[in-house]
C-alpha cells in the first residue's frame, strides 16, 4: 500500500532508466540524504562522529570499490589494504611534494596512484581465476606492506617509517573539526557512490556483470575479458585507493602500513560478502555490520550486564565481543546468504505487497 | 525466520542508551584515568601485565586517598594493540566524566596517530619510554611527554654498555654489531642512533629486519651464523624475541653477548625459555623488575592481600607491572604538580595537566615517599626538555628473574640532542609548526 509503484506510469525512456524508478524510493533516498547532511550533524555527538560516522562513511566507499571488483566483475580480490595504502601513501607524497596542494585533487590524485597499482596487479587475472586470483592479489598486500616500510623515499625519509598530516583545508574551509570532515566525506561517498551506481547500470557495468557470471560465454559475444578485468580493477583500486587516503587523512591522521595491513583487506571483503555482492546498498549495509558492530558490542555489553548487577574485566569484553561478533557473522550467512541486501529487497518486495500478501 | 527478532531490537536499544551516554553517569568530585590496555591480540602478554600495573597503581593512589583528596576514576578500554580501536578508545573516553587529562597510549600506531589529535583536545600524552623520539623536544611538541626516557635514550645506552663490555667505546673499532629489529616504526627508532654511533666509533652495524611478527627468523640466523657478529642488538616485541632467543641458543650465539631494547627484557619474553635464555642483557629505562621496591610491597599488602588487585599476585613487581606502575604514577604526580600550581583538591583538566607535565620535579625525597627508591632516578622537565631523564641501566635474566646487572648510564646528549632537534625541527617543518616561543613557555 505505501510502497507500490502501481499507477506511476512511465511514458518516456529516460523516465523509465533513471536512478531510481519508483518514486517512493527516490523519496526514501532524498530522506536519508536529508538525515544525513542535516540532522545528523545537528544531534550527533563529537563521539559518534569520530568513533563511527567518519569510519563508517570512509569504509562504505572502500567497501563500494571492493563491491566493483569483486561483486560486480567476479574477481575475488585480497589486495584492498594494498589499494588503500597506496591511495593514502599517493595522497601524502603528492601533497608534501607539490607545494601549495589542495586537499581534493591529492585524494584524487591517490586513488589514480592506486588505480594504476590496481591494473598492475589485475593482470594475473587475465590467466587465474577465483580462489588462485584471490592468492595472487595477496601479493598486491604484501608487496605494499614491503614497499611503505623498506622504500624510504615514499615515507619522506622519516626515521620510523610513520608519516602525518595535519592543517587540512578544502576551499578554505579548515577539516578539523568532526562535523566538517564527516561532511566531507559523505559529499565523497554521495558521488562516487552514484558514479559507481551508473557505471554499473551502464555499458561497462554489463560487462562486468557479463564476464562475472560466464567470461567464456561473455568472450563468445564479443565482451573483451582482457579489458572488461582490466577496467574493473581501475575503477574499484580507483575508489578503494581514494577511501584509503581519506582514511589515512581525516581518520588518522598519521599511520605506518600497518594501518593497511591484510586485515583490512579481509575485514573489506567480509564487509561485501556479508552487505552483499553485486549491490550498492550491500556495500553500505557491510560496512555499518563490520564497523559499528564490535563498537556496539563493546560498548553494549558492560551495559546490559550491569542491568543484572554483573560486571565484566576489559579482556571478557574483548573475547566476548569476538565469540558475538563471529556467531552473528555465522547467523547473518546462514539465515541469507546473499547477504543483507537480500534480506533488505526481501523487506521491499514484502512491503510491495502489504497489507494483502495474497 | 524472523528478520529482526526481539532480542536483537533489545540490543540496539541499549546501544542507543549507552551511546548517548544515559547509562553512565559523569561523577564530577573525581579525576577521570582512562586506561588504553590491550589484554587481547597478538601482544597481549605483554598488555596484560602493564595494564594490570596501571591499574593496581591508580587503586593504590586511591587507597592512599586520592590526590589531595580527589579520588581516581579508573576506566579501561581495549585497543588489542590496533590503530584504528586505539584511536576509537581515545574518542569515546576523552570527554567523558568530566573529560580526560591524560593519555598514555601504549602503542606506536596509538600514538602517531593520537598525538595528531589530543593537541587540538588539549589533552597531553605520556609516552613513558615508547613512542616519538624525538617528542622529547618540547620546543615543537608542546602536548607529547615521553617522560622517563624515549627509545634514543635506550639504543644510546645500549652502544655505551657494549663498549664498556669491550673495555671501554675505543675498543669497538673494527667491531661487528648486528642489529636485528622488528620493521615496524618502532623498530626503526633504533637506526639513527645506532648508526650514529657506528660511525663515531667505527665498529661495523649490520642491519637485519624482522618482518612482524617475526616468528621466522631461520634465514636472518643464518645471516648472522655466517657474519658471526660479536654483538647483537635484539630490538623486537612480542614473540619475536623468544623466536629470537631460541634462534641465539640454536645458532649457538651466546646469550651473554645479546642486548634486548627494553621492549625486549620483560618476563613474556624470557620465562619460557628459562635457562636457556640465561644471561641476555636488556637495557632498563629507568625500572626493571624489583619485587623489593616499597610500591610492590604497598601494593601487595594494601591490594593484593585484600584481594583488591587486578591481575595475578606473581606478576606484582616484574619489569611489565613496574613500567606500568611507573606511568601511572608519572601521571598522578604531574596532577599533583598541577594541583599544587592551580589549586589543591581540584580536578584537573588537560591544559592543566600539561602545565604539571612540563613542571615536573621527582626528586629522590619524592620518590622516596612513593616508594620508587631505587626504581627510577629523579625526573625533572622543563618547557623544552620534556624527557625529564636520560638514565638507563642494563639487567640480565638469570634464568628465573630478571635482576639489574650494571650501573647507570646517562645518554649522550651530544649524540642525542641534535637528532632530537633536527627530527622535531623536521616534524614542525612537515606541519607549517612555529617553535615555541618563552611567553608560551612559562604560560
Amino acid at each position: 500500500m505505501i510502497y507500490s509503484e502501481n499507477g506511476q506510469l512511465k511514458t518516456s525512456y529516460r523516465a523509465d532508466q533513471q536512478l531510481f524508478p519508483i518514486s517512493q524510493d527516490r523519496y526514501f533516498i532524498l530522506i536519508v540524504l536529508a538525515l544525513a547532511f542535516f540532522a545528523v550533524p545537528l544531534l550527533a555527538s563529537d563521539y559518534l562522529f569520530r568513533a563511527i560516522l567518519i569510519p563508517l562513511v570512509i569504509m562504505s566507499i572502500a567497501a563500494l570499490g571492493v563491491n566493483v571488483l569483486v561483486g560486480y566483475c567476479g574477481q575475488i580480490s585480497l589486495g584492498s589494504g594494498a589499494f588503500m595504502a597506496v591511495g593514502a601513501y599517493g595522497a601524502y607524497n603528492i601533497m608534501m611534494r607539490v607545494p601549495d596542494m589542495p586537499l581534493v585533487p591529492a585524494v584524487i590524485l591517490g586513488g589514480v596512484c592506486a588505480a594504476f597499482f590496481g591494473i598492475l596487479f589485475g593482470l594475473p587475472s587475465l590467466r587465474v581465476r577465483g580462489l588462485y586470483l584471490a592468492v595472487a592479489t595477496l601479493a598486491a598486500q604484501f608487496f605494499a606492506d614491503w614497499m611503505f616500510l623498506r622504500i624510504k623515499w615514499f615515507t619522506l625519509n622519516s626515521a620510523s617509517g610513520s608519516v602525518a598530516v595535519s592543517e587540512l583545508k578544502v576551499l578554505g574551509i579548515s577539516l578539523q573539526s568532526p562535523v566538517s570532515i564527516y561532511v566531507f566525506c559523505l559529499c565523497a561517498l554521495v558521488i562516487i557512490a552514484l558514479l559507481t551506481k551508473n557505471l554499473v547500470r551502464g555499458a561497462i557495468g554489463r560487462e562486468w556483470m557479463a564476464i562475472r557470471d560466464m567470461d567464456v560465454a561473455a568472450a563468445v559475444i564479443g565482451i573483451r575479458p582482457m579489458y572488461a578485468k582490466l577496467t574493473a580493477f581501475a575503477v574499484s583500486s580507483f575508489v578503494i585507493g581514494v577511501a584509503g587516503a581519506l582514511w589515512a587523512f581525516l581518520h588518522l591522521g598519521a599511520w605506518e602500513p600497518a594501518a593497511f595491513s591484510v586485515d583490512i583487506s579481509f575485514k573489506l571483503l567480509f564487509m561485501v560478502i556479508i552487505g552483499g555482492l553485486g549491490s550498492i546498498m550491500g556495500s553500505f549495509f557491510g560496512a555499518a555490520f563490520i564497523v559499528i558492530l564490535p563498537i556496539a558490542l563493546s560498548l553494549l555489553l558492560p551495559a546490559v550486564l550491569g542491568l543484572f548487577g554483573l560486571s565484566i574485566s576489559t579482556a571478557g569484553l574483548s573475547h566476548a565481543e569476538f565469540v558475538i561478533f563471529g556467531m552473528l557473522i555465522v547467523w547473518f550467512l546462514a539465515v541469507e546468504p546473499h547477504g543483507l541486501a537480500k534480506l533488505w529487497s526481501t523487506a521491499k518486495q514484502k512491503l510491495r505487497v502489504w497489507p494483502f500478501p495474497h | 525466520m524472523p528478520i529482526f527478532p526481539k532480542s536483537v531490537a533489545m540490543l540496539l536499544v541499549a546501544a542507543a542508551c549507552a551511546l548517548t551516554g544515559t547509562i553512565v553517569h559523569a561523577q564530577d568530585a573525581q579525576q577521570y584515568m582512562p586506561v588504553l590496555s590491550y589484554r587481547t591480540g597478538p601482544y597481549a602478554p605483554n598488555g596484560i601485565p602493564i595494564a594490570n600495573g596501571i591499574v593496581d597503581y591508580l587503586k593504590l593512589v586511591n587507597e592512599r586517598g586520592g590526590i589531595n583528596g580527589v579520588k581516581l576514576l579508573i576506566e579501561e578500554c581495549e585497543t588489542g594493540y590496533d590503530t584504528a580501536r586505539s584511536v576509537e578508545c581515545y574518542e569515546r573516553m576523552k570527554g567523558k566524566n568530566g573529560g580526560a587529562a591524560i593519555f598514555n597510549p601504549w602503542t606506536s600506531g596509538g600514538t602517531f596517530a593520537i598525538m595528531e589529535k589530543s593537541h587540538i583536545d588539549k589533552i597531553p600524552l605520556i609516552t613513558y619510554g615508547y613512542g616519538r623520539s624525538e617528542s622529547a623536544d618540547g620546543g615543537v611538541f608542546k602536548w607529547a611527554f615521553p617522560v622517563g626516557g624515549n627509545y634514543w635514550v635506550a639504543a644510546d645506552v645500549i652502544a655505551q654498555a657494549i663498549g664498556q663490555r669491550a673495555g671501554g667505546l675505543d675498543k669497538l673499532k673494527g667491531k661487528k654489531i648486528a642489529l636485528l629489529y622488528h620493521d615496524s616504526p618502532y623498530g626503526k627508532e633504533s637506526l639513527p642512533i645506532m648508526r650514529e654511533r657506528a660511525k663515531m666509533h667505527g665498529f661495523q652495524l649490520t642491519e637485519l629486519p624482522v618482518t612482524a611478527p617475526g616468528v621466522e627468523q631461520k634465514s636472518t640466523w643464518l645471516q648472522i651464523r655466517q657474519s658471526r657478529p660479536d654483538y647483537v642488538i635484539l630490538w623486537g616485541y612480542g614473540v619475536m624475541n623468544s623466536t629470537a632467543l631460541k634462534e641465539a641458543q640454536a645458532t649457538g650465539f651466546p646469550r651473554e653477548n645479546m642486548f634486548g631494547s627494553w621492549w625486549a627484557g620483560a618476563e613474556p619474553d624470557v620465562r619460557d625459555l628459562g635457562d636457556a635464555a640465561k644471561g641476555y642483557n636488556a637495557v632498563a629505562l629507568q625500572s626493571s623488575a624489583d619485587p623489593d621496591a616499597k610500591v610492590v610491597k604497598e601494593a601487595l599488602a594494601s591490594l593484593h592481600a585484600k584481594g583488591l588487585g587486578t591481575g595475578s599476585k606473581d606478576e606484582v613487581g616484574q619489569v611489565l607491572w613496574l613500567r606500568g606502575a611507573v606511568s601511572a604514577m608519572l601521571g598522578v604526580e604531574a596532577i599533583r604538580a598541577a594541583q599544587e600550581h592551580f589549586g589543591k583538591g581540584q580536578v584537573m583538566t588537560g591544559e592543566q595537566v600539561r602545565w604539571g607535565l612540563e613542571n615536573l620535579d621527582l626528586t629522590e625525597e619524592k620518590l622516596e615517599q612513593l616508594g620508587f627508591t631505587g626504581v627510577i632516578r629523579p625526573v625533572s622537565t622543563n618547557c623544552t626538555d620534556h624527557m625529564g631523564a636520560r638514565w638507563a641501566r642494563l639487567s640480565t635474566w638469570d634464568g628465573k628473574a630478571w635482576s639489574i646487572s650494571s650501573d647507570w648510564f646517562e645518554a649522550d646528549m651530544n649524540v642525542l640532542g641534535p637528532m632530537i632537534k633536527e627530527g622535531a625541527d623536521l616534524y614542525a617543518a612537515q606541519k607549517k609548526l612555529e617553535r615555541r616561543s618563552d611567553a608560551d613557555c612559562k604560560s
